[in-house]
């Protein structure tokens, strides 16, 4: 993975410096919170209901065990002993003080880490497909390219007063498990008919509360222009983003209001004059970067086979782990969504233990998924059954991925000042009601958001809910049919709204909706798209 | 017009404020312009050659319509003065220098001190902004560095 050189680490540690000096001048009084506000938000720090909440960034999810080992510390020093896993593959923690972020952040640079851009409206962290560099179907590691558009958008001068956040999404492989096409910017890297790598850039999608999947602007951007093409999408966007409502000012309403062509158009133009000025960097520098990932060292004569003869061990391996490239290799995924637990949260000593594992069992690398959960990508078939014994002695060995209990919740009410709803206690309540459903469902992703915001993703959920505020009691509204994969598809809300017990019970027959009219292998969401909204609407509200 | 408190150039300043976009077009002895976020910077660049001070103003810090502007204007050639004018916080100053501003009228004016340390604060940088400064990538990769 990717190692900071003397220029990255001086990068880091200077922001520490710089947000040292804006927090004494803020505690000082020099500093108005309106003023502090936005520069706090571009490290990372919100103000939320009880405390201050520090995000910190996971450029692209990948980790080292070291720097999983620090995660847990802070999660002991400075939180009450544990940390949550975001849909942007970062890490929050929800009880921070003003006054000691600074050596938090200090901390993490010892570690090459940091909370850079991982709020306010400028370019987020960068994103990526958690399975990278293991993923049988992927055609190139997509986390070089990460890289190079992380150091290009990492202060980037002109684009740190944007009209609103903007998010980045890189992948390379033909199944899309980061959502790509709902960010501001989706980039696929590909192959062209003279097979030259490049880049497809997919913009104008996102969630929110106008949820759009972003339309392909440009089937090719070859790598010696790529950052000057994001640099092109990001000038049209600067100069012409509304300001006016902040509702309205993401990329996707631009690229609505003008069209797809004419957004293209702006784009082409400034990509055209901007291949003129330079700002590319060299190839060779991409070839550096790409140098810090290369294949981990594996074990040529790792057995291909598994025994699979404890049922429970075998149960876990179905369920959460996925093809590896290599042979004798699987990508195992450790679930954070135990039943009734809180989805994406971790403590300090389970960090702490992940951090060992990792470091024993998949090369130092560990992974952080969009969907809130921890991902060891290289692991020896001949080890899962050891790694798997550990995490269920540490309540970590939970077998539900991408099943009705792996939810993806956002803070909610618990937490968050724009929340309308809370989200914890009715993920925790499905999680609990279906347990014992769980199997004869198979692949369900429900999520769930507690505003309009859609921080949960309810938008491209299987099963989406929403929490909103009715008269001043919480509403949960559900959808079905969304999906964030390739087939990427947002969800309709079925109808009138329901208590936080009454959104359990009418998932409950929705599903049963489903396991009655399934055929063959359907999905849920298949068997949705085939009988349409009518038959669960009917059982619903009956 | 504000005072200018930070200026990087060893010319005359020019005295007379900018007019706005719409009395620059009818004008055509202006020397001085000044743009609102919602110009566009484009519109100037047939009469570069006669601008000796272009102002950007930020009626409010937190809209960076300015910040692409000053861009355009210095990609285009434009070498006169670039001001930004406003309401301009101090951790911006760093941002509009790597931008092309070189001149400064904060309102309210700044910290003399903290300006200083803000200026003066990154050693390097990862982009190139046409501000002269060798990024990052080019400091790894002596003589290799695209035209």
């Amino acid at each position: 993975m990717y190692k900071y050189d003397t220029y990255d680490q001086a990068m880091v540690d200077t922001r520490v410096e710089e947000f040292r000096d804006q927090v004494k001048r803020r505690l000082e009084g020099h500093l108005s919170e309106d003023h502090f506000k936005p520069l706090r938000l571009q490290n990372g720090l919100y103000l939320q209901l009880h405390a201050y909440m520090l995000r910190v960034a996971v450029p692209y999810g990948t980790l080292s065990s070291a720097q999983m080992r620090v995660l847990g510390d802070i999660a002991d020093k400075y939180d009450r002993g544990y940390g949550h896993f975001t849909t942007r593959q970062n890490i929050q923690y929800n009880w921070i003080q003003l006054d000691q972020t600074p050596d938090l952040l200090a901390e993490l640079a010892a570690v090459e880490m940091h909370a850079i851009q991982t709020s306010g409206n400028c370019i987020r962290n960068i994103s990526s497909d958690q399975y990278a560099g293991a993923a049988a179907d992927e055609i190139v590691d997509p986390r070089p390219y990460a890289e190079l558009l992380r150091q290009w958008s990492s202060f980037h001068p002109e684009f740190l007063v944007l009209p609103r956040k903007f998010k980045i999404a890189v992948i390379a492989s033909e199944t899309d498990r980061a959502a790509m096409k709902l960010h501001d910017i989706g980039i696929r890297m590909i192959r062209n008919s003279a097979g030259e790598l490049g880049a497809a850039f997919y913009v104008g999608g996102g969630m929110g509360r106008t949820p759009m999947i972003a339309p392909l602007i440009r089937e090719f951007v070859p790598l010696d222009q790529l950052i000057t093409y994001a640099e092109a999408c990001l000038r049209v966007y600067n100069r012409y983003g509304r300001r006016d409502n902040k509702y309205k000012a993401r990329i996707k309403i631009l690229v609505h209001e003008l069209g797809k062509d004419e957004y293209t158009r702006q784009v082409e133009e400034e990509f055209a004059h901007l291949l003129t000025q330079g700002i590319e960097p060299p190839v060779a520098e991409l070839e550096r970067i790409k140098a810090h990932f290369p294949d981990p060292a594996y074990d040529a004569s790792a057995a291909d086979t598994l025994d699979r003869s404890d049922p429970d061990f075998a149960l876990w391996v179905d369920r959460n782990c996925a093809p590896h490239k290599q042979p004798g290799y699987m990508i195992a995924t450790i679930s954070l969504k135990p039943v009734g637990g809180i989805p994406g949260d971790a403590s300090g000593d389970q960090m702490r233990l992940m951090a060992d594992l990792g470091l024993e069992y998949s090369f130092d690398e560990l992974r952080v998924t969009h969907a809130q959960n921890i991902v060891l990508p290289h692991v020896r078939k001949a080890d899962l059954y050891a790694l798997w014994q550990q995490l269920e002695a540490a309540g970590l060995g939970t077998a539900n991925l991408d099943r009705i209990g792996d939810i993806i919740a956002c803070p909610g009410l618990d937490y968050c000042s724009l929340a309308n709803a809370r989200s914890i206690p009715v993920a925790q309540k499905i999680s609990e009601r279906f347990a014992t459903k769980e199997a004869d469902l198979g692949e369900i992703k429900l999520k769930i958001s507690g505003c309009i915001n859609a921080c949960g993703h309810h938008h491209a959920g299987h099963i989406g809910i929403l929490g909103v505020d009715k008269k001043g009691t919480e509403n949960y509204q559900l959808l079905l049919g969304g999906c964030e994969g390739d087939d990427t598809s947002l969800g309709t809300i079925t109808g009138p709204g329901f208590s936080e017990d009454g959104i359990v019970d009418a998932i409950d027959k929705a599903t049963d909706v489903y396991l009655a009219h399934k055929q063959g292998d359907e999905r849920l969401l298949d068997t949705y798209r085939r009988i349409g909204m009518a038959p669960f609407k009917e059982a619903i509200y009956e | 017009m504000s005072d200018v408190q930070f200026r990087f150039r060893e010319d005359e300043s020019v005295a007379d404020p900018g007019v706005t976009v719409d009395v620059f077009g009818q004008q055509t002895n202006a020397a001085a312009v000044r743009l609102e976020p919602g110009d566009d910077a484009r519109d100037l660049l047939p009469h570069l050659e006669r601008l000796r001070l272009i102002e950007v103003n930020f009626p409010v810090f937190t809209d960076g319509r300015g910040f692409s502007s000053a861009r355009v204007l210095r990609e285009a050639g434009y070498t006169g003065e670039l001001r930004a004018v406003g309401e301009i916080p101090v951790d911006h100053l760093a941002l509009l220098r790597r931008c092309g501003f070189d001149a400064f009228a904060p309102e309210p004016p700044l910290n003399p001190a903290d300006a200083e340390t803000a200026f003066a604060r990154w050693n390097d940088v990862y982009q190139a902004t046409g501000d002269g400064r060798v990024p990052i990538w080019a400091r790894r990769h002596h003589g290799t560095q695209n035209g």
